[in-house]
């Protein structure tokens, strides 16, 4: 546990990924960079490489073609790492859950890769900027 | 001189549909380009034929996140087309509201990523911050700032009050003067025109030949338009024209969406202002057998909307049309001949929200692979710009290098 304190103490990057999403979720993760809500002042930061994400955000149903993405990308983030999941798609699928090239959702591909995978739900279609800021930092908070 | 391929993309969060190039370079330039699409596959035209009639509306909402009223309006046109059916005028107005208000925010969120592409971060800042106004608007009037949730088929879902009608005024009367002051710092900002203007160009004939839609066929002097080809219910009372440039460059299509921005605000207002009490619904009970075909309008281009019916519930058979479909072939003839640097431009001024493109992969003869990142796009993109500035002695007020 000591090291889970550790590194989520000061601020936290997030690697954003997407897979087949409808991409209103992908713009509302970019709006929080933008001036009104501007989560640079929390200290996160959008970073271009899993490699130096302390969380990993993760929008829309994982489709068959996205699954070995979305799990090289869960390798390659260095661990301990908090996974976010957003909007009703990447919770559950969302509406998109009877479809037949969708494999999701994200949580159970993740768990089968990982048992010890520490989640974050945030439902919402999209999820509000707001509620997207609280749900990582309550996120976190938990840890 | 030796040909190389440089593959990029897949994965694009930000688009509908992830598409990959192929672009075979000979040194700086770009000699070719393939497309090739079906990445982010969700089977929403499948899917679809298990939702009932008012259930499709929803789903095709969520094709794509910024269009999401366009493709909504488009089915919606398409099953009212089937029945030949008239929707109250009320209904007519609301839809018209909603869906210039899209307009605005998809063209304000395309000018953002643009100016990104190009190193001036100042533009995505502000095109962003203007942007929040009408997702605000939007709150206020359909209660979410995206996936409105409005459309059914036979009229709008939920009805507008005085207040909101009201609010929706003031608030997008405020956001004239920004705009305004916004679109003449982009177009008198010389560095702008150096970086945007004569790239990718897209002439009239290809234009034509390549069946490009939409704000990209517009900038080369085209002026196809669905809303105007095929007088849609609603907009064929209101005052407004169809903006077109003569140059089909960059450049021109970013002057097309800002100039588009305006109509559309006159529309809205006009939409606002002539509303009169009435029903918004024309209930619909049953669907019979036959088909329909609705088009409207995007923000990026005519979207398609085909549905059969055998009588059932269920659509029987739903085929969607996006317009990026047709723009993504005409990269084939306003690419080739132009520097890696000023691809993603031009990939982007089509508007297939070219924001994040995973990567790029340059592939020489021998099968050396070399990986470029997003960010190594963007910082060739910038490095030109600089460059520009250089030659120009000043830098100017716009231009900012730091997020
Ligand atoms: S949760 Fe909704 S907004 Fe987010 S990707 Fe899914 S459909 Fe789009």
């Amino acid at each position: 546990m000591d090291i889970l304190k550790k590194s989520f103490k000061k601020s936290i990057w997030v690697f954003h990924l997407s897979a087949a999403a409808c991409n209103n979720c992908d713009i509302e993760v970019l709006e929080l960079l933008t001036p009104r809500y501007d989560i640079e002042r929390f200290g996160m930061k959008l970073v271009g490489s899993p490699r130096h994400a302390d969380a990993l955000l993760v929008c829309g149903a994982i489709s068959a073609h996205a699954k070995p993405r979305l799990l090289e990308v869960y390798r390659q983030t260095p661990k301990p790492c908090l996974v976010v999941l957003f909007g009703s798609c990447g919770c559950s699928s969302g509406i998109f859950r009877d479809s037949y090239s969708i494999v999701g959702p994200v949580d159970k591909i993740l768990k089968e890769e990982d048992p010890d995978v520490k989640i974050v739900y945030i439902p919402g279609c999209p999820p509000k900027p707001e509620a997207m800021i609280e749900g990582i930092v309550m996120g976190l908070g938990a840890l | 001189m030796k040909r190389t391929i440089v593959p990029l993309g897949p994965y694009h969060p930000l688009l509908e549909e992830p598409e990959h190039f192929k672009l075979y370079v000979e040194g700086e330039k770009v000699m070719e380009l393939d497309v090739e699409i079906g990445y982010n596959h969700r089977g929403i035209e499948k899917l679809s034929e298990s939702k009932t009639w008012d259930q499709v509306p929803y789903l095709v909402e969520r094709i794509c996140g910024i269009c999401s009223t366009s493709h909504p309006f488009a089915y919606c046109l398409a099953v009212e087309d089937l029945l030949g059916c008239k929707i109250p005028e009320r209904a007519e107005l609301i839809r018209v509201v909603i869906a210039e208000l899209e307009r605005i925010h998809s063209h304000l969120l395309w000018l953002g990523l643009a100016g990104h592409f190009i190193g001036y971060n100042t533009v995505w800042m502000w095109a962003w911050k203007y942007r929040e106004t009408i997702l605000e608007i939007c709150e206020k009037l359909t209660g979410n700032r995206n996936h409105y949730a409005m459309f059914k088929p036979g009229g709008v879902r939920r009805d507008f009050n005085d207040e909101q009608i009201e609010y929706g005024l003031n608030r997008i009367e405020e956001l004239v003067k920004p705009l305004t002051m916004l679109t003449n710092a982009i177009l008198d900002d010389p560095v702008i025109h150096k970086r945007l203007k004569g790239v990718g160009v897209l002439s009239y004939e290809d234009a034509v030949l390549y069946s490009a839609l939409g704000p990209t066929s517009r900038a080369s002097g085209v002026p196809w338009d669905a809303r105007w080809d095929e007088p849609l219910a609603g907009f064929k009372d209101l005052n407004w024209k169809i903006i077109t440039q003569e140059d089909g460059d960059v450049f021109a299509k970013a002057v097309v969406r800002l100039l588009e921005c305006f109509e559309s605000i006159s529309l809205i207002k006009q939409g606002l202002e002539k509303m009169t009490d009435g029903p918004i619904d024309a209930r619909i009970k049953e669907v019979p057998p036959g088909e329909g075909c609705g088009r409207y309008e995007a923000p990026r281009g005519e979207v398609i909307h085909y549905v059969r019916s055998d009588g059932s519930n269920m659509p029987y058979r739903h085929k969607i049309r996006a317009p990026t479909f047709n723009n993504l072939p005409t990269f084939r003839v306003s690419c080739v001949g132009e520097t890696i640097a000023d691809v993603a431009l031009i990939t982007a001024s089509i508007d297939p929200c070219y924001c994040c493109t995973e990567r790029v992969g340059v592939v020489d003869e021998c099968g050396n692979e070399k990986i470029l990142r997003e960010d190594d796009l963007i910082r060739l993109s910038i490095e030109k710009t600089e460059q520009i500035i250089k030659d120009l002695g000043k830098i100017p007020t716009l231009y900012s290098k730091e997020i």
